[in-house]
């Protein structure tokens, strides 16, 4: 049985189709996807900042400059940031120092020394340190690695122990120096990767030209290669650091908790918290909204610190971007 | 008197002047060069040292049947016995839900940002990614905690960590799927519009299948990337030594938990345990690692 259509209402066929409605359909799925992000994101700091803010309000001491942590007592909650944010900093610092050297001679390796058989597998390598996930680093780091650069670390302080970052610190290998290296080798791969691609961007000419002038394959190197990936490279090494400001279990797993009201050390070989651990470790404690809040309000903190420093890192390569097009 | 110019000079003076490199030159540039593939070597060191020393101590549990069906449950700090099946499993069911989760939003996000370029939402999508991007994992996990458990009341749970390792997947997927579409050639999708084919059906048939094997590659790093994740879980699910399939009640096990609690077992089985528990993660994770790659070599976009 045939049906009928009057001329007028016939519906269309699939090849008269404009696409108009799968174009809608599509365009709809696509920016509801992006819709969905960006509201999450908003979220993500709307929640910290409102779950945040009421333990902040009722905190008894300075929040921003009070070395003090007890939220015991939720009628008298006392907690401020200012020990974390030093152990933070520091070890992100300290392994941000030793990874960049180290990453840019892997990315001048790869990109003007290797021949080409060998550029390929090294990266490849180096990205694998990024697969291995971060509790292993962490454990590996405190029963294998701690007593190997003991002696480094003992070394250093008996050498430059007048200045108060090699100062004397604990017994225990679990100080900022170890995290500090077992973070080194973490960000080591995210730190290469971006340094290596900019650095193989630099125009071929302009090194010829280096080399015809008679300068050694260094001086090319110092003269066009590094000048020109600068950008780059401090943008990769401040990703690294934003990583390692972040970096949760395997500084948690090394890190030895200091006693409480321990007098501040500043030095590398004294133990501490950072935001990070020092909210995986209390993470069985969260049992009321103004204690939660407190830790979320430490975690607010690492995520403006990290937003930070992330926006720095992009905001130096785009600047280039934008003189090199 | 252009003769006379024209007369080339004695070639010694010309040698004169091309001073040979000094020395100092040439030890500086052949220090330049062992300094950097000291680097290289330097590198190399931790990832094989972490590979040989998870290897050596954990490769004996793993390589039994029980460690891979069984549970730790009735298993005590002192007794050997037992296997990572349930932490496996919950590990799997995590990071399963948090995949079918972010392939759909990461996948759609990374189309919007590349062929609906002219839209006004893509400058603070990229924006947001990036932020997504930075995110410390445990502040993803407090964010859920707070969404999740404070505001809305539910307890600590399996699926509260997919959500949380949500957030850590997409910014992977979107920025891998962004790569991939931008280096479909313009040339493919301009031929399609010419031939009168709308721009859905070019994206679905033309932009996609040449773009797929990176997607996929994309999506595999996201999982492996989150399959190790550590933080969130502290905060958003309790352990338990039993097989637990249901991600909306109750304690789950994983395998990153399971690592961290058997390294606070001080005596060998506890130890012997953390260690092989670390072998299976970096084995999923490596073998997803692999396969990625595997993926984007043998059927890469062609360019």
């Amino acid at each position: 049985m045939t049906a009928f259509y009057p001329p007028d209402t016939e519906p269309k066929t699939k090849t008269r189709s404009t696409g108009r409605g799968g174009d809608r359909t599509v365009a709809f799925l696509t920016s509801s996807a992006g819709i969905a992000i960006i509201v999450t994101v908003v979220l993500v700091g709307v929640f910290l900042l409102w779950r945040a803010i009421p333990s902040v309000m009722a905190d008894q001491v300075s929040f921003l400059f009070s070395r003090e942590w007890d939220v015991s007592d939720t009628d008298d909650l006392r907690f401020g940031i200012l020990d974390l944010l030093y152990t933070t900093v520091l070890s992100s610092v300290f392994a941000m120092a030793l990874a960049v050297p180290v990453a840019i001679g892997i990315a001048l390796y790869i990109t003007q020394y290797a021949p080409l058989k060998l550029a390929k597998p090294v990266a490849y390598v180096v990205d694998l340190l990024a697969a291995v996930p971060s509790i292993i680093f962490g454990l590996w780091g405190i029963i294998v690695l701690a007593p190997f650069i003991q002696p480094v670390a003992t070394f250093l302080n008996s050498t430059l122990g007048w200045i108060p970052l090699f100062g004397d610190g604990i017994k225990s290998p679990g100080t900022v120096f170890t995290a500090g290296v077992v973070l080194a080798i973490m960000i080591l791969p995210i730190i290469t990767a971006i340094s290596r691609e900019v650095v193989d961007q630099t125009p071929l000419l302009n090194k010829e030209a280096a080399l015809a002038l008679g300068a050694t394959k260094w001086e090319a190197i110092k003269m066009v290669v590094l000048p020109f990936g600068k950008p780059g490279i401090i943008s990769a090494s401040m990703l690294g650091l934003g990583r390692a400001l972040g970096e949760t279990i395997a500084v948690m797993i090394i890190l030895s908790k200091p006693a409480p009201n321990a007098d501040f050390n500043p030095s590398l070989f004294a133990g501490g918290e950072t935001f990070a651990s020092k909210i995986a470790n209390n993470a069985a404690e969260f049992d009321s909204p103004e204690k939660t809040g407190a830790y979320i309000a430490a975690g607010l903190v690492l995520f403006i610190l990290t937003f930070v420093v992330n926006a720095i890192a992009r905001w130096v390569i785009n600047r280039r971007k934008e003189y090199s097009e | 008197m252009s003769i006379k110019t024209a007369t080339p000079r004695p070639p010694t003076r010309v040698q004169h002047t091309l001073k040979p490199i000094s020395r100092r030159r040439i030890i500086v540039d052949q220090l330049a060069r062992w300094l950097i593939l000291a680097a290289c070597v330097l590198a190399l060191i931790p990832l094989a040292w972490v590979l040989f020393t998870v290897v050596s101590r954990g490769i004996d549990l793993v390589l039994s049947l029980e460690w891979w069906t069984q549970s730790q449950r009735n298993i005590g700090p002192r007794d050997y016995g037992g296997g990572a099946a349930a932490a496996i499993q919950g590990s799997l069911i995590q990071v399963g839900i948090a995949a079918l989760i972010s392939i759909p939003i990461g996948v759609l996000g990374g189309i919007y940002l590349v062929e609906y370029k002219e839209k006004k939402l893509t400058k603070p999508l990229s924006f947001m990614v990036d932020i997504l991007t930075g995110i410390p994992s445990i502040v993803s996990g407090l964010f859920i905690y707070a969404l999740l458990i404070t505001t809305l009341g539910a307890s600590r749970m399996g699926f509260a960590v997919s959500l949380a390792l949500t957030l850590l997947m997409i910014p992977v997927v979107v920025r891998g799927t962004e790569e991939m579409l931008r280096i479909v050639p313009n040339e493919l999708r301009e031929a399609s519009y010419a031939l009168g084919v709308p721009r859905y059906r070019t994206i679905l048939k033309v932009v996609i299948p040449t773009s797929i094997s990176g997607i996929i590659t994309a999506i595999m790093l996201g999982i492996a990337r989150i399959m190790g994740e550590t933080a969130p879980l502290l905060i958003l699910v309790g352990y338990t030594s039993s097989f637990n399939a249901n991600p909306f009640s109750g304690e789950q096990a994983a395998l990153p938990l399971m690592i961290n609690v058997e390294r606070g077992n001080p005596l060998p089985p506890g130890q012997d345990r953390a260690w092989a528990a670390a072998l299976t993660l970096i084995l999923i994770v490596m073998a997803l690692n692999l396969g990625a790659r595997l993926i984007s070599r043998y059927s890469g976009t062609k360019k």
